[in-house]
């Protein structure tokens, strides 16, 4: 479930690293937990980030929530997928319910997030 | 605090619902996800253990006298055959709580009262009880209630029961068994859409709730969590204790006027809801839809021609519009059909328009 070459946050965030580009989205335990979304706010390409701040909003049926980026970067694209799809989100949370496309400005903020393995350990934790 | 369980409560995580905790109780939230639920009752057939519900009973020589007392419907229009939506009302005229009204017989009659109030409610009627020659039983832990909802729910049920329920009415009720054990049923809910609830002390409730989900299957049955419980019940414009109403709005503004029966004698609240009746509402409970992208929800607050004039009350998705709807207190001047206002979601101000209510109304295709 949790791919090991993403990294992890513990507010649920995912991200994928490609040689300075990165993907990201939310969690399968995240997309769970807020059930059927539909609606997804995302910010604009070319927006600059920093670390852990509100890139947009995602509102299912019972919650609105803020999704943070998981590092600082520029956005170099969203999925325009989901304004029409938001149930991407809930289907595909690793794949095409992803979020946007990041440029990474410093790579070492990854050291900072979770491993699929520590990932597993955290929500196991909320879980209980 | 230990959760209160339903008789049902190993039945739900069989079928591998999400719990919750809801008012005290652990209750299923949703089991294959709220849209899919809501869609399902509206087309199909929905189970819902609503056993959470408080019942409290009124019996004795004058319980017909003191439930007449404290609700504003004309209660001695009951049978056992009939049973009615009312409140018990304050004596300004705004909610202790909305309810249901069985006659159980003459001398004896039966509350059906939101899980949250029920205590309160108990405290609320034994106040008001002295000069009444009547008994009042807080039983709500005793009760299982099962509702089944939806176009297919006559078609589960009726082969299933000793009673004819194709012949009730809206608001029918009678005595009945299901697979031995005895039920009190009744044409009613919470969805809008037709369907019964069923009562029962039984200690074997699961019983009812195995056997409608076993013969529901062909019909494509669901067993269906709060979350849809809550988007059916706005669709269809049924009061939320506490998002809609509560101790500061009147019946009047609630739009329930039409339960209100004057001429049946002194209630509690008449006094009030009169006066206010003839001077005219302020405001009104209204139902709105946002026009731009975005969701309101209870407490977003509510700008006409950019001044904040209330917050919304209760405010969802709708899975069958498929956009966000809700309801909120109007100033009556602005409260026809059309009017355009906005809604402060997070920091921007989004527009929605007054429209017609229920948002949903059985039989229309939209």
């Amino acid at each position: 479930m949790y791919s090991d070459d993403f990294y992890y946050t513990k507010n649920h965030e995912w991200i994928q690293e490609k040689s300075g580009k990165a993907t990201v989205g939310i969690t399968d335990f995240a997309q769970k937990q807020l059930g059927d979304v539909v609606y997804v706010e995302l910010p604009k390409v070319g927006k600059k980030l920093e670390f852990h701040q509100s890139m947009g909003v995602i509102e299912s049926v019972k919650a609105v929530s803020d999704v943070y980026s998981p590092v600082s970067g520029e956005v170099m694209e969203v999925n325009k997928g989901l304004d029409d799809s938001p149930e991407l989100v809930n289907q595909d949370p690793h794949g095409k319910g992803w979020f946007i496309r990041l440029k990474i400005k410093d790579e070492t903020e990854l050291e900072k997030l979770m491993t699929a393995s520590e990932y597993e350990e955290f929500i196991e934790g909320i879980e209980e | 605090m230990t959760l209160k369980k339903t008789r049902l409560n190993s039945s739900h995580k069989k079928l591998g619902a999400k719990m919750i905790e809801f008012s005290g109780w652990e209750m299923p939230v949703e089991y294959s996800g709220v849209i899919d639920e809501h869609l399902a009752v509206r087309k199909k057939a929905g189970l819902f253990d609503v056993s959470h519900m408080g019942e409290i009973v009124i019996s004795g020589r004058q319980a017909l006298d003191f439930v007449q007392y404290l609700t504003p419907n004309d209660a001695a229009c009951l049978t056992p055959e009939k049973a009615q939506y009312s409140c018990l009302t304050t004596p300004q005229g705004t909610f202790v709580d909305d309810l249901l009204v069985y006659c159980l017989d003459q001398e004896k009659y039966l509350l059906c009262v939101n899980c949250s109030n029920s205590d309160k409610d108990y405290e609320w009627i034994l106040s008001h009880k002295e000069g009444f020659d009547v008994e009042v039983e807080n039983k709500s832990d005793d009760y299982t209630q099962i509702a089944l909802q939806g176009p297919r729910a006559l078609e589960i049920l009726k082969p299933l029961i000793d009673v004819n329920i194709e012949e009730m009415n809206l608001f029918g009720s009678s005595w009945g068994e299901i697979e031995g054990e005895e039920v009190l049923v009744s044409r009613t809910g919470y969805t809008g859409e037709d369907g019964f609830e069923v009562y029962t002390l039984s200690s074997r409730p699961e019983k009812i709730w195995d056997v409608i989900l076993e013969r529901g299957k062909n019909f494509g049955v669901n067993p269906i969590g709060l979350g849809a419980r809550d988007t059916l019940r706005l669709e269809s414009r049924l009061m939320l204790y506490g998002n809609d109403i509560d101790e500061t709005t009147t019946v009047l503004e609630a739009g329930l006027g039409w339960l209100v029966k004057y001429k049946k004698g002194e209630f509690l609240g008449r006094d009030a809801l009169l006066k206010q009746k003839e001077e005219g509402i302020k405001r009104r409970l209204v139902g709105f839809e946002v026009i731009e992208r975005g969701i309101a929800r209870p407490h977003y607050p509510v700008f006409i021609e950019g001044d904040k004039v209330s917050e919304v009350n209760s405010g969802t998705f709708s899975p069958y519009l498929k956009k966000s709807i809700g309801l909120t207190y109007f100033p009556v001047e602005y409260k026809e059909i059309g009017t355009e206002f906005e809604i402060g979601i997070r920091d921007r101000k989004v527009k929605a328009r007054v429209v017609p209510t229920p948002f949903y109304k059985r039989g229309e295709k939209n």
